[in-house]
């Protein structure tokens, strides 16, 4: 606030010294990522994790104190250690959900990237597609899963099917969003140079769109991780899905916390790269 | 051409019509405005406000087409956007998403050419931007914003600068200065200049000559020449002429604003209106 609003323009000083101003304010001033943890200073990085510390160890506290079965829930030492333990056999795992996540969350956002990019150019098919893309985004995908498999079988394919079908809504619609904020000025400047359709398409459109975008990709890679687990968890003997399955019938609570555990950190990861994306390409947005 | 040895007017604009067709019914923007502006002359256009200014502005850039009439450019008509004009907007209209540089940069990728650096490097430093080549729009102020946008569409060396309210969003003396500024490379570069203001004082700072249009559907109402010399300073600006002739143009855009109101529409459609 103090630094970075006023600028004085009749000042001759020298750019360089108020890079830093200029900066800190694009980092917090994405306002498509504003729900995001921002920038924390040390001071509030120690202060999370004194919380965790606290969180943490007060849940193991009372869980020993009151002698809380294993099955119900284990502490949080012993969910630790099964991760350290059981990471070997559970790493496949990992590896098949990321294959599964990485390639159906691929081929979802490229159609809907494509979709919403030709769809948002006629606005009368728009009108008539988007009651159908509203039922794509709000059916859960994963009704679908058993059909699938009675279709495909218990491989790959089903999952990753599912999977594009998860994410490729939720990026065409808010791509299509981003498509739409025509902003007249702006196209009138690049055809005022003669600009071609498809140039006012890569050199406006799709940067004035890319905040969105962006918002897009990540909301569906959620949805993808989420769609991945859940049809592992429904058929076939691979996955981190099936493990949750697999422990939880086995009543090995402390594994099961474990993998529980790996896809929370899997959700952060997608969540931190996006707006890392965001912060370095979409950051012009205040 | 047929005129022979008259004078050919670097921009002319020849009974430009222009009807919007909206929900609401046509919309008779422009009627059988003509107006010529001479190579090397700054022409300023006032008028009350939705007089079709801008719509005549746009024209002119050939990003509009007309309804009837045309517009002819050292003596072409224009029938769509030329290379040989350049354009400032309202607002500085900048692309957030790219730096200066980028920004100016950005006519010359759309072309297909290679930026032209050492005349790039002139503007930036004629206008103080030196060294601000790296920063984003939204760090800099609305009058360096304004400078830069009047970088790009000066970096093409168009002869003709078309500015559309250039510097209405800025304050007072930030105005002062960019009048200033436009008078500076005006004498620099002779680009032909047709600014559009709702700034009477503006308007005389800077012109050779000032329109004032009609209300509603637009035409030439009265013509004002300024016979100051350049540069002009701000003393001139407080001399009685300068006064007399503000007011003058003032008197001219109130009687516009309160004149009885010609038919919006053409003959054809009040034949259709009535009962």
């Amino acid at each position: 606030m103090s630094g970075g609003d006023a600028i004085p323009e009749f000042s001759k000083s020298k750019s360089g010294a108020k890079s830093g101003d200029g900066h800190e304010v694009s980092l917090t001033n994405l306002s498509a990522f504003a729900s995001g943890p921002g920038i924390k200073s040390g001071k509030e990085v120690a202060a999370i994790l004194a919380v965790a510390v606290i969180i943490i160890g007060s849940i193991e506290l009372a869980l020993r104190l009151f002698h809380v079965p294993l099955y119900i829930m284990p502490p949080p030492s012993s969910i630790a250690y099964a991760l350290f333990d059981e990471f070997p056999l559970i790493a496949p795992h990992l590896g098949y959900t990321l294959v599964e996540l990485v390639s159906g969350f691929t081929i979802g956002a490229i159609v809907g990237l494509v979709l919403a990019a030709v769809i948002t150019q006629f606005p009368f098919a728009e009108k008539i597609v988007a009651p159908y893309i509203l039922l794509l985004v709000t059916t859960p995908m994963l009704a679908l899963v058993p059909l699938l498999i009675l279709r495909f079988g218990f491989g790959y394919t089903p999952r990753i099917i599912a999977v594009a079908l998860a994410a490729g809504p939720m990026v065409m619609i808010n791509a299509a969003t981003g498509f739409r904020r025509v902003d007249s000025a702006k196209i009138a400047l690049a055809r005022s140079y003669g600009a071609s359709t498809l140039q006012i398409f890569w050199k406006i459109r799709a940067p004035m769109a890319l905040p969105m975008i962006l918002v897009g990709l990540m909301i569906g890679a959620i949805f993808g991780l989420l769609t991945a687990v859940g049809a592992e968890m429904v058929g076939g003997g691979f996955g981190l899905g099936n493990r949750l399955t697999t422990y939880s019938s086995m009543i090995q609570m402390p594994q099961f916390f474990a993998v529980v555990l790996i896809l929370s950190t899997l959700g952060i990861l997608i969540y931190v790269l996006f707006f890392l994306i965001g912060k370095k390409w979409a950051s012009w947005e205040a | 051409m047929n005129t022979g040895d008259a004078k050919k007017p670097k921009l002319g604009v020849q009974a430009a019509t222009k009807i919007y067709h909206t929900a609401s019914g046509d919309l008779l923007a422009l009627d059988r405005c003509s107006l010529d502006v001479s190579a090397n002359e700054i022409v300023s256009i006032v008028g009350p406000s939705g007089c079709g200014k801008t719509t005549l502005l746009w024209s002119m850039s050939g990003l509009h087409s007309l309804t009837s009439g045309e517009i002819r450019l050292d003596g072409k008509a224009i029938t769509g956007p030329h290379p040989d004009i350049g354009i400032v907007f309202q607002e500085a209209n900048l692309l957030p998403w790219r730096n200066l540089d980028a920004n100016i940069r950005f006519p010359f990728e759309i072309k297909g050419e290679k930026p032209d650096r050492a005349w790039i490097a002139h503007l930036l430093n004629r206008v103080g931007l030196d060294g601000f080549g790296g920063k984003f729009p939204r760090e800099l102020s609305g009058g360096m914003q304004q400078r830069a946008a009047i970088v790009r569409a000066l970096a093409l060396k168009p002869s003709v600068l078309l500015m559309d309210e250039p510097f209405g969003a800025l304050d007072s003396f930030t105005r002062e200065e960019m009048n200033r500024l436009v008078e500076e490379i005006w004498l620099d570069t002779k680009t032909t200049i047709v600014f559009i203001t709702h700034s009477i004082e503006e308007a005389i700072f800077l012109s050779d000559r000032v329109v004032v249009l009609s209300a509603r559907p637009g035409r030439v109402a009265k013509e004002y020449r300024v016979p100051f010399p350049r540069p002009r300073s701000l003393e001139i600006m407080a001399t009685k002429e300068v006064f007399d002739l503000t007011n003058r143009i003032k008197m001219d855009i109130v009687g516009e604003r309160t004149r009885p109101k010609a038919p919006e529409r053409p003959s054809a459609e009040i034949v259709r209106i009535r009962p």
